[in-house]
């Protein structure tokens, strides 16, 4: 193992200060923030020494918004918005009853919106203003701006859940180093902790959203073998069946707003009553004077939530089937998420195993925590150990054929990053422009699947039907995100994708909402963009020294004059007050650097592999 | 060419440095995947720049397409095939045995009759005998590939192959439907 390390990729990172970075668990009911502080990973709590902040905003009417515990305490269900995250991605039909929601809900054909008493909002401008307050709170106990953050997502979550998460967090102004699956996230927590290895399932319920992914730790690698779940099941459907149970006991139909936020907090209050005691009274009056007052058995409440966990355990069968392993193969299982507290959930995930569930760190901290261990390590900040994360697509991506079926291009589970390239040609003569439908999901019909996005190509030279050749280059990166890129083969002429998000927002929707969040704060931000672009400039000038000193001997005189170029012409206007010319020129270095980049990755692959011979050597000897 | 280059123009065998043929030492093969992504992840490169990041993204979506071209019994034959001049025609080739069309067909009815009564031993067996129908033809393709070099018969092998790995699709998704 040590050989291995003769060679360590990333050799341009110079010598540098410790780079403030922190995972964030944006839950669908509480939130955290986490760092690395000295070697250890912890929660920052806020000033008064909570770790989670509720996952609720408020909108006033002036325009202000209280994030937290104190808007989860304000009487305004209709402008109090919580589990946000459920909306996330998602369209009106997907969200399903709707009249047991308190809000007033904006059809827009796309991602659903919220009418507020500030104004519409988008489910990512909400979850920008928790994003926000976790922000703050991370730099005040740092000390510092944030170089970036890892963002914790359901492992289920799909292509559409993805990017309006990472929207959001480019609204609340964090650079995301990765969007990291939650499942993955704690068991870096616990695989760091205990240096464990072997086959391990973490079951993950949270709020509002259940994974479980299978993951083999061997030698510092984390890979996840398969995962499956359900973006829309977690702790608040086990609520909504005591509220329902709470309707029908008492003889009600439907409530207001108020009385549906008041007894839905009575019946979480006595979900959390329920993992200590055999029963649990629910009173409440309701604001038309009805008194509520009734007694609730945990076996009343486990009969009726019987279903809700035989849900969880059709995923757990399936992502075994698709991880090719059987109960027996599996050493260990992680409980994560606070609905994992449930005695008939740790009973169930106990007797499906025939083992007992892991429940040694804390179920609501855990995320947060593997989370800043990886932002520590994405950041640049060597920890001593090396690991590697291998994850995978949760959903088959797939492409709208003739007749309306889903051809699978990157099947599910496949290691991530990923690509696929196929070709596609033209219909009709002269044809210029096509249409392709990209969709995720399982099943064979489009209908069937989600819709992510229509990639509309244009600028094709103008043949005869079936002359064209377009290879498009379908590419999934590391945080599991879609890219689609497009060339038309004959004469290499690079075609124009616009995109058309079914369920996202569009680049303008989103330049839009950063206006309007900064409006009041133009210089603010200019200055704030033109230190960050100076910053950047100044890393990447120092990378490419550095790089240079070490690797300059893998260069041509040619290429080396270029590189050196574009390095003064950066240096030459980093102190000019333009924040624009510095990302241009930016640019223009990156790009000369590429084939530098490649050769120097070359070269450390050689190493490795030369490493691993020569350790295999040492022990047959 | 020194002794363990690795440029990535190279075929995937001399990519993962491991003899190009079908019998393939899994064990070997996944050391040598880890200790390349353990170079080329994006993970390794999210703090440097945008250039070092690009290319970190192309090689590990390289790396991960090779392994699994190499660690899939029938990717592997194919993609060794291809290497020899041989393709497979899986499309174009369709003139199949009668006794094997008849024998798949009857495992496809078998598959279908069980997923209706919901009988799970039912479709274990199946899944049993596909397991060892598909053991049997990777041996073929050892045999025609690295002992006989009789490529045009281990692309007959490979369209068979084709077969039971469809089946096995079909099992997969037939235990998912029962469960539902």
């Amino acid at each position: 193992m040590a050989l291995l390390q003769i060679s360590e990729p990333g050799l341009s990172t110079a010598p540098h200060q410790h780079r403030l970075a922190v995972g964030i668990d944006l839950g669908t009911t509480n939130s955290l923030v986490a760092t690395v502080r000295n070697g250890i990973s912890v929660v920052l709590n806020d000033e008064d020494g909570r770790a989670m902040l509720p996952s609720v905003v408020r909108y006033a009417a002036d325009g202000g918004t209280t994030v937290g515990e104190s808007a989860l305490h304000a009487e305004d269900p209709v402008n109090t918005i919580i589990s946000v995250k459920r909306f996330m991605g998602r369209g009106l039909k997907d969200i399903g009853d709707t009249s047991r929601l308190p809000y007033r809900f904006v059809d827009t054909g796309g991602m659903v919106q919220l009418r507020t008493v500030a104004g519409v909002k988008s489910p990512v401008e909400v979850s920008a203003e928790i994003l926000k307050v976790l922000r703050t709170r991370a730099e005040a106990a740092l000390g510092g701006e944030l170089v970036g953050a890892v963002i914790t997502v359901p492992a289920y979550f799909d292509d559409a859940q993805r990017q309006a998460t990472k929207d959001a967090a480019k609204l609340a102004g964090l650079n995301v180093l990765r969007l990291l699956n939650e499942p993955t996230a704690a068991a870096i927590a616990y695989g760091l902790d205990n240096a464990s290895e072997g086959v391990y399932a973490v079951y993950d319920l949270g709020g509002g959203t259940f994974d479980i992914s299978i993951l083999r730790l061997s030698r510092g690698v984390f890979e996840v073998l398969a995962t499956n779940g359900d973006s829309a099941l977690g702790g608040d459907d086990f609520d909504q069946r005591i509220h329902c149970w709470l309707l029908e006991k008492n003889g009600l139909s439907v409530l207001g707003p108020h009385d549906t936020r008041l007894l839905l907090n009575h019946a979480r209050a006595a979900k959390e009553q329920l993992t200590e005691h055999d029963e649990t009274r629910i009173t409440a009056v309701l604001s038309g004077g009805d008194v509520i007052d009734s007694v609730l058995t945990r076996a009343e409440f486990e009969s009726m939530s019987q279903n809700l966990v035989q849900r969880t355990l059709q995923s757990m069968r399936r992502a075994l089937r698709d991880a090719k392993l059987g109960v027996a193969d599996i050493n260990g299982v992680v409980m994560v998420g606070g609905a994992t507290r449930m005695p008939q959930v740790q009973h169930a995930v106990g007797e499906f195993f025939g083992q007992i569930p892991l429940t040694n760190l804390d179920p609501d901290k855990v995320v947060a925590l593997g989370a800043a261990i990886q932002a520590n390590m994405l950041a640049g900040n060597r920890s001593g150990d090396e690991w590697l994360l291998l994850d995978v697509i949760p959903l088959s991506l797939g492409i709208e054929t003739m007749g309306g079926l889903s051809e699978k291009i990157i099947p599910r589970n496949s290691t991530i990053p990923s690509a696929r390239a196929q070709e596609f040609t033209t219909f009709r003569d002269g044809q210029t422009a096509m249409s392709i439908h990209v969709v995720q999901g399982e099943r064979e019909l489009v209908s069937d699947c989600r819709s992510l996005a229509k990639f509309e190509l244009r600028g094709i030279p103008p043949m005869v039907a079936g002359a064209a050749r377009i290879r498009v280059t379908f590419q999934v990166d590391a945080d599991g995100l879609l890219n689609v890129s497009a060339r038309e083969m004959g004469c290499g002429v690079e075609a124009a994708i616009t995109v058309k998000p079914s369920y996202g927002l569009s680049d303008a929707e989103i330049t839009r909402m950063l206006q309007d969040s900064t409006q009041y704060a133009q210089d603010d931000m200019l200055a704030r963009a033109l230190r960050e672009q100076q910053t950047e400039a100044e890393q990447l000038l120092e990378a490419v020294q550095h790089a240079l000193e070490q690797d300059g001997g893998l260069l041509g005189d040619d290429e080396r004059g270029r590189i050196g170029e574009r390095m003064d012409a950066l240096r030459a206007i980093l102190q000019q007050n333009d924040h624009h010319a510095i990302k241009r020129a930016i640019g223009a270095l990156n790009d000369a650097t590429v084939s530098f980049a490649q050769k120097r990755m070359d070269k450390s692959v050689a190493h490795a592999l030369a490493g691993r011979n020569i350790s295999d050597l040492e022990v047959k000897s | 060419m020194p002794p363990f280059a690795s440029d990535f123009q190279q075929d995937y065998f001399q990519l993962f440095d491991v003899a190009p043929s079908f019998r393939m030492d899994t064990a070997q093969l996944e050391r040598q995947y880890r200790a390349l992504q353990a170079q080329v992840h994006p993970d390794k490169f999210a703090h440097l720049s945008d250039a070092e990041q690009r290319v970190a993204l192309q090689r590990a979506t390289l790396v991960n397409e090779a392994y699994q071209t190499l660690r899939s019994p029938i990717r592997r034959a194919r993609y060794l095939l291809s290497l020899h001049g041989v393709d497979t025609q899986e499309e174009s080739d369709t003139a199949m045995p009668v006794d094997f069309l008849m024998a798949q067909m009857e495992w496809r009815e078998a598959v279908a009759e069980a997923q209706q009564a919901r009988d799970v031993a039912a479709l274990e067996r199946i899944e049993a005998r596909v397991q060892h129908e598909t053991r049997e033809l990777e041996y073929g393709l050892a045999v025609t590939i690295d002992t006989e070099h009789d490529y045009a018969a281990a692309a007959g092998l490979v369209r068979k192959l084709r077969f039971t790995e469809k089946l096995a699709e079909e099992i997969h998704t037939a235990f998912d439907e029962i469960d539902t």
